[in-house]
């Protein structure tokens, strides 16, 4: 951290003399010590997986979700600093029902994603204002079909096939980058989502989790849960699946 | 709602067809409230109408409040239902604010004064008030739509109160007769009952069901008798 | 400064609605005509809505104000889904909600020109329910309600049906009264349409008809003069 006393850290509003925003960086930091977050873009639709660090077994099971709904036809997974997600996450509604006040038709996928991601590189240009501590993975279905976006600290956003972001990105990625997602089905991915996800986390390093899954489907445009029985079936196979590797180990 | 419209014919005669909006409209119904030394009934029909139909045969215009009072309101049933809300609210914000529930002396006052900041607009709503005062003793309150109240023995009004009120001046006040009967409860219930169903002939704005509330020192007791639908 | 503008007249009209409960639920009827003035203006506009998985609604009055209400209904629908907290919105919920919406624009003077009946399952706890609201934020529960002249014209067929049948009538008995019903409407209410839709809401859900046509009867104006008779 050769940028730490040199003042150049203190301000997002200040460069480097290398051209740098520290404080931009430093919001990536907090994204890449949390848990892992996925996105699959698959060929009938979007699946979010979240691997939901438990602060405390004193925690009601299923609270503090890190995967929300912003409209309809919009999910919402992050990883990163949970207060800052929620904010973006009532950005995104907002946004949402202003373009459905204005058109009286959900919002489309990169329209949503340009105006959060406007919004958060907003949170990069003043003294004032601390850079959002969340990348966000953008789930939706417009009618060109399911598309999928990640929004980083900075306000820059990309589409994504699959994704990756937290503490297990890079196992995640190599694993994503095997499959073909776009011959797959939602109810296909799931199981591989939930498979990378335990597959990424570290028992030993890190607290309890809960696997966190949803979807929006192509065929009912709506961003839910994965259910029950499907989330159960996926999470048993993943579980047996780490099994069946040890033992060969 | 009435109607008018400017015509632009020659012919002297105005054509009524356009709509003009009228905030306001009567939803009939009669209510009566009647007080005894340790009790006290609050009564009303059930009848919703609005010119010659009816809207519905149960849609209850007599609210139990949460003091432990009871409120029979008649005249538009849209402002009553937004007035008993008011009232609610009121009476919870004074038990967060002072531990116990609003005396029905305070919320007769209260009613008063909520009626009249509406004086510009007012709520088009005849309210009677009935409970037990501090003592115990039967207490009525009745009112006019913008806060002028006054405390009663007993009181009818609504669409059938021209009919009824006389009545219960003779059954109930025994106003300018020599003799006069014990005012016991049964003899109230019975005297109500009597009044309704007389009064269901007559208005036709008055029918369906009758709903009474009896309260006393033991709480409140909501009973229902069916009145003629026609 | 401009004095505000209200609406003080509905401009483009849909005319009765009519709903009744039954043994297995709600049911409720409509034409599908949107009427402006006198002009029979569009023939094929739906008022009858779905509104999330319990509830239906039929309007009639103001047809840009129905769909602006349509919107708000949509708007508190995702509000209420994005919490993700297993609550629902019921049939009373939404009645409650319309009439307190309703109330308050009469009470800026600035009426939504609807009269709607809300029809499905009451609440949590299951039940049915069937309410009307209308411009003025009069509410009310009925086992029969019609709106405009199905108030006059229908209400007293509907209530000699239903009336102390709600539990026994059949879905095939109550649709039978509501297309009679909607027939003689379409024969005495020149503000309506012989094409309709029927709504249901029962154990299995919810479902709208499409819209179709009603059979009518003419061969007696044969016989009248200035119909088919020529003195």
């Amino acid at each position: 951290m050769t940028s730490i006393g040199t003042g150049y850290d203190l301000s997002a509003s200040t460069y480097s003399p290398d051209g740098r925003i520290f404080q931009v960086e430093y919001a990536s930091k907090a994204v890449e010590n949390s848990g892992t977050c996925l996105g699959f873009r698959c060929k009938d639709g979007v699946v979010l997986a979240v691997e939901k660090l438990v602060q405390s077994k004193l925690l009601v099971p299923g609270s503090n979700k890190r995967i929300a709904t912003a409209d309809r036809h919009i999910g919402i997974a992050t990883a990163g600093l949970l207060a800052d997600t929620r904010h973006l996450v009532n950005r995104a509604r907002e946004e949402a029902q202003s373009y459905r006040d204005l058109y009286r038709a959900p919002i489309p996928a990169k329209m949503i994603a340009d105006r959060l991601g406007q919004y958060v590189q907003a949170y990069t240009l003043y003294s004032s204002v601390r850079p959002f501590g969340v990348s966000t993975i953008l789930a939706t279905v417009d009618k060109t079909g399911p598309q999928m976006y990640m929004i980083e600290p900075s306000g820059i956003y990309y589409g994504f096939y699959g994704c990756a972001i937290g503490k297990g990105r890079q196992v995640a990625k190599t694993e994503i980058e095997k499959l073909k997602l776009a011959e797959m089905t939602c109810r296909e991915v799931v199981k591989d989502a939930a498979r990378i996800i335990h597959l990424v986390h570290d028992d030993v390093k890190d607290k309890d989790f809960e696997l966190e899954m949803s979807w929006i489907l192509d065929s009912t445009m709506t961003h839910e849960f994965v259910p029950k029985d499907v989330a159960d079936e996926a999470e048993q196979l993943a579980k047996a699946s780490l099994n069946d590797d040890m033992d060969e180990d | 709602m009435q109607m008018y419209e400017e015509q632009k014919s020659s012919c002297p005669v105005k054509v009524p067809v356009e709509c003009r909006f009228s905030p306001y409209t009567d939803n009939g119904g009669t209510t009566l409230a009647i007080a005894g030394d340790d009790f006290c009934v609050i009564a009303g029909d059930t009848r919703q109408s609005e010119g010659y139909s009816i809207n519905s045969r149960y849609a209850p215009k007599v609210y139990q409040l949460s003091n432990g009072s009871v409120l029979a309101t008649g005249g538009m049933y849209a402002d009553g239902v937004t007035l008993v809300k008011m009232i609610e609210q009121r009476l919870e914000w004074y038990r967060h604010a002072h531990d116990k529930q609003m005396s029905s002396g305070a919320l007769a006052q209260m009613l008063s004064t909520i009626l009249y900041h509406k004086r510009m607009f007012p709520y088009y709503v005849w309210n009677t008030l009935g409970g037990l005062d501090e003592d115990g003793k039967g207490a009525v309150y009745s009112y006019d739509p913008v806060g002028s109240y006054e405390k009663q023995k007993w009181n009818c009004s609504g669409s059938a109160g021209h009919l009824i009120q006389p009545f219960l001046d003779n059954q109930i006040g025994f106003t300018h007769q020599k003799e006069k009967a014990p005012l016991t409860l049964e003899r109230v219930v019975q005297v109500t009952k009597d009044a309704f169903t007389s009064a269901t002939e007559r208005d036709i704005y008055t029918g369906d069901n009758l709903e009474m509330f009896l309260v006393t020192q033991n709480g409140i007791e909501k009973t229902r008798v069916e009145l003629k639908k026609d | 400064m401009e004095p505000a503008t209200r609406t003080q007249n509905p401009v483009v009209t849909g005319t009765s609605v009519l709903g009744i409960k039954y043994k297995d639920g709600i049911m409720l009827a409509a034409d599908t005509l949107a009427s402006y003035g006198s002009l029979a203006r569009f023939r094929d506009v739906e008022r009858l809505i779905k509104v999330g998985n319990t509830t239906i609604i039929g309007a009639s009055g103001d047809i840009s104000d129905f769909q602006y209400i349509t919107h708000l209904l949509e708007k508190i629908l995702i509000k209420e889904s994005n919490t993700e907290d297993g609550h629902q919105l019921y049939a009373r919920h939404i009645h409650e909600y319309l009439g307190r919406l309703m109330y308050g624009r009469r009470s800026k003077h600035n009426p939504l020109w609807n009269s709607m009946v809300v029809g499905g399952i009451r609440d949590g706890e299951g039940g049915t329910f069937l309410g009307f609201v209308d411009l003025q934020g009069t509410t009310y529960e009925a086992p029969t309600i019609a709106t405009g002249y199905g108030a006059y014209i229908a209400q007293p067929i509907l209530r000699k049906a239903v009336e102390g049948r709600e539990d026994t009538l059949t879905e095939e008995e109550a649709e039978k009264v509501l297309e009679d019903c909607m027939r003689v409407l379409f024969y005495r209410d020149a503000r309506s349409i012989n094409k309709i839709q029927i709504a249901k809401v029962n154990a299995s859900g919810i479902s709208i008809s499409d819209p179709r046509f009603l059979d009518t009867e003419w061969a007696f104006a044969e016989g009248i003069r200035g119909y088919g008779a020529t003195d």
